[in-house]
């Protein structure tokens, strides 16, 4: 048990993503989860010495569809247009790992009761290592906010984070799933629009490297983590297939006669053993290489919809300069068209200087968390090569030396 | 018992039998030509030798053994008439000199080199040759199987392999020499070998199996990779099985093999096409057998057979489990082979488009690393395959021939059964001859009595003799199993050890680079 939980500690995101400046006047962490049924219930718990407050410690109880509602909140605050928002966490999905389950239960006739018994104890740990990793993705998401020093202050958090009762956010219907779906349609549409007009030039060298840069980034990073979850599977599968190879080793070893019978029950215990490193070689890659992949996948499309609210911002700027000129050649609501134009040019401003400082904190945040998790992938694949040397090593010594 | 060869109806062993040889059939003639052609061969001298060998010892038990050995082929050629006409001169023509001594080691010429020849990886054999140069067994000979080549065009085409032998044992004319040979060539050899052998109580291994579907494809003429997997796999199975072949003592000295590893023609074996004549009489005989086994219900009079008989029902039950097992493994780990690939490239596509130089390069480097991972996956999806799984299904097959030569056991003994159940009725067929009084039929029936008392005798002596063998087969087959485990599991793991090996130099390269991203 004791290693799940350390594998637990090892998975939570927060390792992966952020570089959360030790600001301790706000602290945010998951301190419990449940899983009932079909949702997950999760514990938030907060302490702060921050005045808002009426405690300095305090809990609530907060499920997935909480969170999404503040994703949400904050996305649709037009003050917060030119950051970017912390990408939502997914949605705990056990599904897969409960079929599994539930195959297994069905039962087999042909598998020993010890192969039972292991194949088991894996589907557990599985189902285990999905909830810590769900648990440590709603973290990181509070986390994150919490250290951003213009959306901790958000009165949505603070609900979310202080008030006790239920938020009474119901999962989105089907209408506003596809309002969501069409949302985004729509602005990708509108992206490539604005930037395919003629007249909108962007001004920036800046944004305009950014917006190259991250158009393909986020392409091929969606790309790499795919791949990276397939060779996690593979692996996953491999390190399950020496299951039965060890039962079989065990039961010719058990009926040999002969000298064979000892190397066999060795190698029984060899393929055993090796199944556990090969696992956890296997979940390891998940968390260092898959999971980082996909969280900046995700954060990548987030510093995207930025660019693209900037690139709203700007076409409105456009607009508004076009209705200017045509008011002042007709003399007309030139007043009203020269204070939307200010606001608008003041607005695109605002965005562009705060979008810069995002983007910038947005590379400086991937490259340590890459470099991080790429040393840490490493130093475990080393650490698991070496286990895996020894272990065969000392199995060849024992076969070698028996007459 | 491992007794070798067959003297011919004349008896005992002259030098002049090369002669009778010549008048033989064309099947010798390259292996006599080649014997007269090198004046300063071994072989003749070798015989002599072996012949002096005889003269001081042969005893008078074995050559009546003999004798009846040879009947029972002559038995066995009416029974399983699939090449008979091949058969024949096989049988007659023996040269004379490897009479069988008792034990079975002194058969090969003891005068052997201290040739330290570089055994195939798969089976070592050099601490086995100093083993058994200790028990006066020396063995000395190797095979390789290689240089697959497409012979022809369409749907005729086919393989020829080139099989190598490198030996130091006086029997052969030369020390190094090699042939070329078809699939079909291996086939035919162990037809010839299995229908000699294997219904006396030898496990002769079994040729590996047909696949119209690989075949087909090479004859198309795909280049593809999984045609040449097919002719890898198929490749390493003949070499694999010649070489247990020419471990088999008995088998070492039977002609047909040494013809096959020798003669630069060899005839056609049209009879091991799946259909041909031979081939359905073929499937007809193995259905009938399969009945028949059904039906004979043996006294097992000795529990040595019954107990072996479990032993090997329950091996082969776990070997078929363990292989389908290690099945799934080689299917893994080619699909993570597969995988890791495709991540490496797109590895490689995130580095280029990472705008951080240093970070860029990382993932560069992983790019690389992933790639070099994905050939040791490669790697050892084959040796998971070529050293684990193709053992097991060696194995597999290997025991179903176990199983057959107990089978043969019991029709053995099932024809004993029939001959006293006959000479009883001719008995009684006297017995009331002698109450008519018909002095004709009486004659008649004491005619009969006395060949089928004769025959019942026979049914005992080959009962005994197939169960000896029997034994000695099986005691040197588990014998051969412990080394052949034991050494492919051995040479196995260490392949594993070498993947391991290899990813800690190439994260260990990485890890520097990983550490550089400022």
């Amino acid at each position: 048990m004791e290693e799940h939980q350390e594998a637990g500690k090892e998975g939570k995101p927060s390792s992966t993503a952020v570089d959360l400046h030790g600001d301790s006047s706000l602290q945010v962490e998951i301190s419990d989860a449940v899983s009932e049924r079909d949702k997950v219930k999760f514990t938030v718990q907060t302490k702060s010495c921050l005045p808002h407050f009426a405690q300095t410690e305090f809990s609530v109880v907060r499920q997935h569809e909480e969170f999404i509602w503040l994703h949400d909140a904050y996305v649709e605050n037009e003050e917060y247009a030119g950051l970017i928002i912390p990408p939502a966490p997914p949605r705990p999905d056990f599904e897969a790992s409960r079929e599994k389950l539930q195959k297994l239960g069905e039962g087999d006739s042909s598998i020993t009761r010890e192969e039972f018994a292991k194949m088991k104890q894996e589907l557990e740990a599985e189902y285990l290592a999905i909830f810590k990793k769900t648990v440590a993705m709603h973290e990181v998401f509070l986390q994150r906010l919490a250290a951003h020093p213009t959306l901790r202050r958000d009165h949505n958090f603070f609900v979310f984070l202080e008030y006790g009762q239920d938020l009474s956010v119901r999962g989105k219907n089907r209408k506003e799933l596809l309002g969501g779906f069409l949302r985004n349609i729509v602005k990708s549409a509108d992206e490539a629009l604005i930037t395919g007009m003629s007249g909108l030039k962007e001004v920036d060298d800046f944004f305009e490297h950014e917006r190259t840069f991250l158009l393909e980034y986020h392409t091929r990073i969606r790309d790499a983590c795919l791949r990276a979850d397939r060779v996690m599977h593979s692996h996953k599968c491999l390190a399950d297939d020496y299951i039965p190879i060890s039962a079989a080793l065990s039961s010719l070893g058990t009926q040999e006669v002969n000298q064979l019978k000892t190397s066999f029950l060795k190698l029984a215990e060899l393929f055993e053993r090796l199944r556990k490193l090969e696992g956890r070689m296997a979940s390891d890659e998940d968390l260092k290489l898959s999971d980082m992949l996909r969280y900046y996948m995700r954060d990548s499309q987030a510093a995207k919809d930025l660019l693209y609210r900037r690139l709203r911002a700007l076409a409105d700027y456009e607009n508004a300069n076009k209705a200017l000129d045509k008011a002042r050649t007709r003399n007309r609501e030139v007043r009203t068209a020269e204070s939307h134009q200010q606001l608008c040019c003041q607005r695109f401003e605002r965005l562009s200087d705060s979008a810069k400082q995002e983007l910038m904190d947005f590379k400086s945040r991937r490259v340590s968390s890459f470099r991080k998790n790429l040393i840490e992938l490493a130093e475990l694949e080393l650490k698991h090569a070496k286990a895996s040397t020894l272990l065969l090593r000392n199995t060849l010594v024992a076969l070698k030396g028996e007459p | 018992m491992a007794a070798e060869r067959e003297p011919p109806p004349l008896g005992d062993g002259k030098p002049t039998d090369f002669e009778e040889l010549e008048d033989g059939e064309d099947l010798f003639t390259s292996t006599v030509s080649t014997l007269e052609s090198s004046p300063s061969s071994p072989e003749p001298a070798g015989l002599a030798e072996d012949i002096s060998t005889n003269s001081n010892g042969p005893k008078p038990a074995e050559v009546v053994l003999d004798d009846d050995r040879e009947d029972l082929f002559a038995e066995a050629t009416e029974e399983v008439s699939l090449d008979s006409p091949e058969r024949e001169p096989i049988l007659s023509s023996e040269p004379s000199p490897a009479v069988t001594p008792v034990t079975p080691t002194t058969l090969i010429a003891p005068r052997i080199e201290s040739k330290s020849l570089s055994a195939p990886v798969i089976f070592d054999r050099s601490r086995e040759e100093i083993e058994e140069e200790a028990n006066g067994d020396v063995f000395d000979i190797e095979i390789g199987v290689s240089d697959p080549e497409k012979v022809g065009d369409g749907m005729n085409a086919y393989m020829a392999y080139r099989v190598t032998t490198k030996t130091s044992l006086s029997m052969f004319s030369k020390s190094e020499f090699s042939v070329k040979r078809r699939f079909s060539d291996f086939l035919g050899l162990h037809s010839k070998l299995a229908s000699k052998y294997l219904h006396v109580g030898y496990i002769v291994p079994p040729a590996p199996e047909k696949s119209i579907v690989g075949m087909t494809k090479v004859k198309v003429g795909k280049e593809d990779s999984s045609s040449t997997e097919f002719v890898e796999k198929r490749r390493a199975a003949l070499e694999r099985y010649l070489q247990r072949t020419v471990k088999h003592p008995t088998l070492l000295q039977d002609p047909d093999l040494r013809q096959f590893l020798e003669s630069s023609e060899l005839p056609r074996a049209v009879n091991t096409q799946a259909l041909s004549g031979a081939g359905i009489l073929r499937m007809v005989n193995k259905a009938a057998d399969a009945v028949n086994k059904m039906t004979i219900k043996m006294n097992e009079s000795d529990a040595w057979f019954e107990e072996k008989q479990q032993q090997f029902e329950n091996l082969d039950q776990q070997l078929r489990k363990l292989h389908a097992s290690v099945e799934a493994l080689v299917c893994h780990r080619k699909e993570l082979s597969a995988n890791t690939a495709a991540f490496a490239k797109s590895a490689a596509m995130l580095g280029n488009s990472e705008d951080h130089t240093a970070l860029s390069r990382a993932l560069s480097q992983l790019a690389e690393v992933e790639e070099k991972i994905d050939q040791l996956h490669q790697e050892q999806a084959f040796a998971d395959f070529y050293m684990f799984s193709e053992l097991l299904s060696d194995y597999i097959r290997l025991i179903a021939a176990v199983k057959g030569v107990f089978d043969h056991r019991m029709k053995c003994w099932q024809k004993w059964e029939d001959a006293q159940i006959t000479l009883l009725k001719k008995r009684e067929t006297e017995a009331k001859m002698m109450v008519a009084n018909k002095p004709d039929k009486i004659q008649q029936a004491k005619n009969e009595i006395r060949e089928w008392e004769a025959k019942v005798q026979q049914g005992e002596r080959d009962f005994e003799q197939i169960s000896k063998t029997i034994r000695k087969e099986v005691g040197r087959f588990e014998k051969e199993r412990v080394k052949d485990f034991k050494t492919v599991i051995i040479k196995y793991l260490e392949s594993l050890v070498q993947t391991q090996q290899q990813l800690i130099k190439y994260w260990e390269a990485f890890l520097p680079e990983a550490k550089a991203i400022a």
